[in-house]
């Protein structure tokens, strides 16, 4: 990379190259949530849950509000949802999105999310995704890579480190026992989660942030034809667990875990 | 037919995550009155997949995939599966699994269902059991495609040996230059340390250590019990260990054989992520605290006093039994 005065890669970032972002919310009830089900264990039990933020969407639109701020980047969020999911998105906007889309469908599996969510990417002309690395109802972990070889763009997951210059972006994502940084280039696609930025970097929407968001603009789409390629027919709740076995020595302790649990 | 597994191996030597999917892929296998095809990526010896029921191993010998590359490894799992004209592709939870899984969701048309706990109810329709929630509750989710993708839950159905008689080919996928456009600049791995993913046992730590500097005893144990150690959410949060420990529903799942808490609470979220160990102890000197609800084996007492002594009656029971 060359070394550039400041003044000239702002001039560089704001009016050569130009960050587009598309942050994918998911509404999710909150971490704390007890899970129940109704009509004979076939649906989630919606009655008393609150609904947040994905927790690994948020992580990622902090670090787009970072790339708004510092490097004049437009965000837009999106989420395939009913009208019920529209305060996540006025929270994301309250937070501090430029505008928000809802595409009008029941998000039914990853795959048709997944093809909702790319046509738009193409229609919108968006070079940056930023998607949570899975979201924490249904775990599916399967939209941002499926985002990514839809509309043929690059792809990280488990991202918890972003850098972007120009179009050049250096990641470094998570891998089972350590991390691994990359350089790409955009338009990319990112599965974040915590690490992307700091959880002390998180924002509370303050008053201003809300009433602003209010008459910011949130865009109803129609869907796209998109089929499920899985259906959820059943749920079900872990079987109970018996009591504790309360212990009052290490040598009991240690007895029980290699002659009954046998684990050491 | 036939059902092809990923299998996953680290400097050449196949990973026991990968006999596990080999396990399961036998199981499956078994249920469509088919064999099973294993792919690996420059392992040094894939003899021991047919102990677990591989009857085929293709084995791609390629120093350009001695990193795992999302795009290249994908490429070449689609070709292998549309050459062996595979019904069911298998892959695990590791990191790598979730890298590939959607990108050959796409690629080959294929239904995907992740973090599945066990042999599919019926293969048709296939349908497969898999936790949701972050372990908080089971689905059961039919895949319509003609093709389909599991990815199995860690320690979930475990190592079943079914020695078969294995035929090992060499296979090279076309690749092109796209399959390279990412440059992995450096890989920053603790080789001495056993990862939270790879790990039989796990050491947890909470609040109730007072400070980062009371994690010697915490390092001990792991390293007495050959375990990972990892924390809760707000010892990660407050700095006093690194991101990559955190276990809970935000953090790394755990699915361990053993999953020890040392003051540690037990908010929902946290029993979340680590609901899928198979043995839970706690140690915490609050016998309120709700982590003893949702442990099999507890000690109520400090901490302070307790990890040292667990630490030197463990190295006695190591030295009697090994």
């Amino acid at each position: 990379m060359y070394i550039h005065s400041k003044g000239y890669r702002n001039f560089q970032t704001k009016n050569i190259f130009k960050m587009k972002i598309l942050v994918c919310i998911s509404h999710v009830p909150d971490t704390t949530s007890k899970i129940n089900f109704t009509e004979g264990d076939t649906k989630f039990e919606t009655n008393g849950v609150q609904f947040v933020i994905n927790p690994n969407d948020e992580f990622g639109l902090t670090r787009a509000m970072w790339f708004k701020e510092k490097q004049g980047a437009t965000v837009h969020v999106i989420n395939v949802g009913g009208p019920e999911t529209e305060p996540t998105l006025r929270k994301a906007l309250a937070i501090g999105a430029d505008e928000a889309i809802r595409i009008n469908t029941p998000a039914t599996d990853g795959f048709s999310v997944a093809k909702q969510l790319a046509h738009i990417v193409k229609e919108g002309g968006y070079n940056l995704v930023i998607a949570g690395r899975e979201s924490i109802d249904y775990n599916g972990g399967m939209v941002p890579g499926m985002i990514a070889k839809l509309t043929g763009n690059n792809f990280v997951n488990t991202c918890i480190g972003l850098e972007i210059e120009g179009d050049v972006a250096t990641a470094t994502r998570e891998i089972d026992g350590g991390k691994e940084t990359l350089k790409t280039s955009l338009p990319l696609v990112v599965g974040g989660q915590k690490g992307i930025v700091e959880e002390s970097d998180l924002r509370i929407p303050n008053m201003r942030g809300i009433m602003q968001a209010r008459t910011k603009p949130l865009t109803v789409k129609e869907p796209i034809d998109a089929n499920a390629e899985t259906k959820t027919v059943s749920f079900a709740k872990p079987a109970p667990k018996g009591p504790v076995k309360l212990v009052d020595s290490v040598d009991e302790l240690i007895n029980l875990l290699h002659n009954e649990a046998k684990v050491i | 037919m036939s059902v092809l597994v990923y299998t996953e191996s680290e400097e050449g030597k196949i990973k026991k995550v990968a006999l596990e999917a080999v396990s399961y892929a036998k199981g499956i296998a078994d249920q469509m009155g088919t064999s099973v095809t294993a792919i690996s990526f420059n392992a040094n010896d894939t003899s021991e997949l047919g102990k677990y029921g591989a009857s085929k191993v293709l084995e791609i010998s390629d120093d350009k995939l001695k990193k795992f590359n999302g795009e290249a490894y994908a490429d070449a799992i689609t070709q292998a599966a549309k050459n062996e004209s595979a019904k069911v592709i298998v892959l695990t939870s590791s990191a790598n699994s979730k890298y590939l899984a959607p990108t050959l969701a796409i690629d080959l048309n294929a239904g995907y269902v992740p973090n599945v706990v066990e042999l599919p109810e019926s293969s048709s329709p296939f349908k497969v059991k898999h936790s949701v929630f972050t372990n908080k509750a089971f689905a059961v989710t039919e895949i319509s495609t003609d093709i389909k993708i599991v990815g199995i839950g860690k320690n979930s159905y475990g190592l079943k040996e079914n020695e078969t008689s294995v035929t090992k080919e060499s296979f090279a996928p076309n690749l092109d230059a796209h399959d390279f456009d990412m440059e992995i600049l450096s890989v920053d791995k603790a080789t001495d340390q056993v990862s939270i993913a790879d790990a039989e046992i796990v050491v947890s730590g909470g609040r109730g250590l007072k400070g980062p500097e009371n994690w010697g005893m915490i390092e001990d144990l792991a390293k007495t019990l050959g375990a990972a150690t990892a924390c809760s959410k707000p010892v990660s949060d407050m700095g006093w260990r690194p991101h990559a420990e955190h276990v809970g529903q935000t953090g790394k799942p755990v699915a361990s054989n053993l999953y020890i808490a040392i003051g540690i609470s037990g908010a929902i979220q946290h029993l979340a992520g680590i609901n899928a160990s198979k043995v839970k102890v706690v140690i915490n000197n609050d016998p309120e605290a709700p982590f003893f609800k949702a442990a099999d084996y507890g000690m109520v007492g400090d901490a302070f006093e307790i990890v040292p002594q667990l630490v030197e009656k463990l190295k006695e029971f190591k030295a009697q039994n090994n």
